[in-house]
């Protein structure tokens, strides 16, 4: 297998990867940068679990080549926590209880994430409607709704 | 005494109250920063890649597994077959009928056949392309009826009929129950098999050393000692040199209560290649392992007097097992031992099949043994209540148990019993007698409410592995630092377990929790613990730590005692300080540790637990099997709106009453609540596993439909403390209980909303437009027998009747 030299932006750091022109995003993600909080939950674009963000739009990285997402700014969940601090959502999916086991949170967060950017007071609809690849095995939701909606003052 | 006034540096801290206070999870920061580590993401350079090569058929002879080929493979280590173990395994020890990888037959499509390591992915694949199967087929069976059919072929040659476990129980007098009724109903139900659905993969990496003989293993385990044991029994090594740990575990509920086939070949195939391997599995895999809820097929019978007594109660339970026996004998068990203590029964007769069929076997899932059964006889009393003229709550009330304790008739001993107060807070939250039967309908869609009952075991009162040993046992580490490492072989699986133990010791000592960590879960640290099934850990674990608290607190007291030249009782605690009372002599908590380790350095508390006797049920063959020092209770009210056009059911609100004893974090248990009640719902409405000629056909997260946070309502949580007098604090289990209710609240919602009651989950669109359709034909025939019952010379006529 052939590989070639790849410059991705992952949470505003260029790294150059080795990398095989099939290579997709989560595998460079989790075993090449050894950013292990994307995760894998399913056998490809089912569960949500590996959203993370590529120019600020939520992308399932198990099934975006990375080669494809060259030259384009892509962040994880790692990249949310700036100078010891958690994100805002980061905080509040702590604090209300938006994470049971975990496994699915780094994904929720990413896919929540995306949505404040680009609507901060999104609508109860608009929040189920954006999390809507996102499955959730623990909490049934009702808490990762809350969560989102304690980061935007809570209204529904 | 060095020491005679002691002052304090500081004015002390006031004492802090943890229990009872909404808590978010000890491990929280890990999740939503990404640090948290799962077993996929360990650390492994180096480490081998393994598969697992799997039967193409159902059922057959292995006469030959030919791995030469692919050992020949440039960067292949190993290549392993069921002839590399030395034993079954099996979670019952009484049924071990298994391998790690499949010996002499295979029994269903997908079983582990032989696994490979290799150096990369692709080369581990054409590694397993390499090894040539022989496999001489034979009839499979895939449904117990086929299975139970005179003459049908044996899976096990030692069950005859292909019966793994055969269950029959009488309590009282049926017959004379069944006399005294006012009404008798009979009815049979059905239930789809489901599957867990934890989010993370099924992941192990497995270290071999060969100069030590040495085996760690890293795995998704909700019980690591009983896969340690099992390691050393496949592996015929001696468990001294195994070492397993479990790392943070993405969901469980019950998929993992089992020791897994993977994780077996993962160690035999460390110990093959001399080195690391990493095994991990596909989403079609966690589908193929299973384990879950069976298909069941559940016949009822309750007698009833006119004003809802039920005078007894008579249940057949036929379980689709899958091909081995794992958990399946707790499992018909758990649906005839839970018929009890929910309501008071006249007389109970039940008989249960456990039946073995060519697919992949079921096991252990939230609700163990009891949702399918428990769907069925809700159903049948809500059916009842309505031909009795009577409100299911009023029908309900008319069966409570007590005075407490109560001693059911299968010998389980109901200690705290909320049910009332359950029934009281779902009534008043949804304003049911106000609201039913009243929803508004729109143009094809109509609403409807339902209610139903349910309840489950904190923790099975007889571990399954009885060994003499404590249920629970917690050490504490307290050293120079005065930090304090709570070390417990418990595993939190995100249920939060971590928490509620640091929440406990922390109450006791009226710490804050910040003083407190937690080291979980590795057989070289830990204590061993029974594991994270049947709800037992906030019962059983919560006990042993609190009692490790109080011990470890006596210590201190008397330490500070001395330091201070009075007596223990004369001391005062108050956390992060401690004085005499009446005075203003105090040691802060620094001081406190300092005179504690004085001549005998670090300490190492410990705090065991056991159920009482009385709670161990009674003495006929399976009585343990639904035994528990506290059972939990809940109760539900569901609307749904059903749209007639696509038969689409959409449950609105979900208002749920749990008896949870006393919520130590009441922020964790609404979550576990909520998700219980949820997960009820996805089986309700679409969940199921189907297979085509035993292979499954909806092994993915796309055609396995578990609820999206679109098709979720909201759901209410009341919490009702019962104070049970043996949970730690008074708590109970809150993460299963609620579950059962849910599957047959929505039934009856649905009957409220179209006047059809639905028998079979989940209630697909499919499902409920042809009970729509076969309505309107039924009006439709019934008109015109009127019409031509109506035209003059009409002859005698034949009512048919629709009533079973």
């Amino acid at each position: 297998m052939s590989k070639r030299l790849l410059t991705l932006n992952v949470n505003h750091r260029v790294h150059e990867v080795a990398a095989a022109e099939q290579a997709l995003l989560l595998e460079v993600l989790r075993e090449t940068l050894a950013l292990t909080g994307t995760k894998q939950g399913c056998d490809g674009g089912e569960c949500g679990a590996c959203t993370v963000l590529v120019d600020g739009q939520p992308r399932l990285a198990c099934i975006t080549l990375a080669a494809s997402v060259e030259g384009k700014a892509i962040e994880t969940i790692e990249g949310l926590s700036r100078n010891g601090r958690l994100s805002a959502l980061q905080q509040s999916f702590h604090e209300h209880l938006g994470t049971q086991c975990g496994f699915c949170t780094p994904g929720m967060v990413m896919s929540a994430e995306a949505l404040l950017r680009h609507e901060p007071q999104p609508s109860e609809a608009q929040i189920r409607q954006a999390l809507a690849g996102n499955l959730c095995r623990c909490t049934g939701y009702v808490k990762i709704i809350e969560s989102v909606q304690a980061v935007c003052g809570g209204q529904a | 005494m060095k020491h005679e006034h002691v002052a304090l540096r500081e004015p002390p801290a006031a004492p802090t109250r943890s229990v009872g206070e909404r808590t978010p999870l000890v491990d929280g920061i890990d999740k939503v920063s990404g640090r948290a580590r799962y077993t996929a993401d360990l650390p492994a350079s180096g480490a081998l890649v393994g598969r697992i090569g799997r039967s193409q058929v159902a059922h057959g002879v292995i006469r030959g597994i030919d791995t030469r080929a692919a050992l020949a493979l440039p960067g292949v280590r190993a290549v392993i077959t069921g002839e590399d173990f030395a034993a079954p395994y099996g979670v019952i020890p009484i049924a071990q009928n298994e391998w790690p990888l499949a010996r002499d037959k295979v029994r269903y499509r997908g079983e582990p056949l032989f696994a490979v390591a290799a150096v990369d992915a692709a080369t581990a694949e054409a590694a397993l392309a390499a090894v040539v199967v022989d496999i001489e087929e034979l009839p499979a069976l895939f449904t117990t009826e086929a299975a139970r059919a005179p003459g049908a072929p044996l899976l096990h040659d030692n069950k005859p009929g292909n019966i793994e476990r055969q269950v029959e129980q009488d309590f009282g007098d049926v017959d004379a129950g069944f006399a005294a009724a006012d009404l008798v109903l009979e009815r049979e139900y059905d239930c789809a098999e489901i599957s867990h659905g934890q989010i993370e993969l099924n992941s192990t990496l497995a270290l071999w050393e060969p100069e030590r003989e040495w085996l760690t293993v890293q795995s998704v385990t909700q019980v690591p000692y009983y896969l340690h044991l099992t390691l050393a029994q496949t592996l015929d090594l001696d468990s001294a040199r195994i070492r397993v740990i479990k790392p943070f575990v993405g969901g469980g509920f019950g998929h993992r209560v089992e020791p897994l086939n993977f994780e077996m070949v993962a160690a035999a195939l460390a110990r093959a290649a001399g080195g690391l391997v990493r095994l991990e599995l596909t989403r079609e895999e966690a589908f193929i392992t299973h384990r879950a809820r069976p298909a069941t097929r559940s016949r009822i019978k309750i007698g009833m007097t006119k004003s809802g007594e039920i005078t007894a109660l008579e249940a057949e339970v036929v379980q689709r097992g899958g091909a081995y026996a794992g958990y399946g004998l707790v499992t018909i068990l758990y649906a005839g031992a839970l018929l009890h203590a929910l309501y008071r029964l006249g007389a109970v007769r039940y008989r249960g099949f456990r039946v073995y069929a060519n697919l992949p076997p079921c096991g252990a899932m939230r609700g163990h043994g009891a949702v399918n059964v428990r769907f069925a006889v809700e159903s049948l009393l809500d059916e009842m209540a309505e031909r009795l003229g009577l409100d299911p709550f009023a029908l309900r009330r008319a069966n409570l148990i007590g005075p407490l304790p109560h001693r059911t008739l299968n010998d389980l001993q109901v200690n705290s019993y909320g049910l009332p107060q359950c029934l009281d807070a779902v009534e008043k939250a949804s304003d049911w007698h106000a609201r039913r039967g009243r929803l508004p309908a729109a143009p094809g869609v109509r609403r409807g409410l339902g209610m139903a009952c349910s309840h489950y075991v904190s923790g099975s009162a007889k571990p399954v592995h009885w060994s003499g040993e404590p249920h629970a046992v917690i050490h504490l580490k307290l050293d120079f630092d005065g930090g304090i490492t709570i070390l417990t072989g418990a595993s939190d699986i995100g249920q939060g377990s971590n928490t509620l133990l640091t929440q406990v010791v922390a109450e006791v000592l009226l710490l804050p929790m910040s003083r407190i960590r937690v080291v979980a879960t590795d057989s070289a640290l830990t204590p061993k613990d029974n594991g994270s099934y049947s709800s037992r850990v906030s019962f059983m674990v919560g006990n042993a730590a609190l009692r490790a608290a109080e011990n470890l607190k006596r210590v201190l007291v008397d330490a500070a005692a001395r330091r201070l030249g009075v007596t223990a009782d004369e001391i005062e605690w108050a956390g992060e300080s401690c004085g005499v009372v009446g005075t203003d002599r105090m040691l802060d908590f620094a001081q406190c540790v300092q005179a504690a380790l004085a001549e005998t350095g670090t300490l190492m508390i410990k705090g065991t637990w056991s159920t009482p006797p009385e709670t161990q049920g009674g003495k006929f063959r399976g009585a343990a099997v639904g035994s528990t020092a506290g059972f939990s209770y809940g109760a539900v009210v569901v609307q749904v709106a059903v749209d007639e056009d696509t038969g689409q059911v959409t449950v609105e609100q979900l208002w749920v009453a749990h008896d949870c004893g006393r919520a130590i974090n009441p922020l964790a248990v609404e979550g576990q609540v909520q998700g219980a009640v949820w997960m009820g719902m996805g089986q309700a409405l679409s969940e199921q596993t189907q297979h085509h000629e035993g292979l499954p056909v909806r092994a993915n997260l796309l055609d396995y439909r578990m609820p999206s946070i679109v098709e979720s309502p909201p759901i209410h949580v009341s919490l009702i403390e019962s104070m049970d007098p043996l949970g730690p604090f008074g708590a109970k289990e809150a993460s299963e209980g609620g579950l059962h209710a849910v599957p047959p609240a929505i039934a009856a919602a649905i009957h409220d909303a179209l006047g059809l009651r639905l028998a079979q989950t989940p209630f697909t669109p499919d499902q409920v437009l042809d009970a729509l359709h076969a309505r309107r034909r039924e009006d439709k025939l019934a008109a015109a027998r009127r019409a031509r019952q109506a035209a003059p010379g009409a002859g005698a006529t034949t009512t048919a009747s629709t009533e079973a």
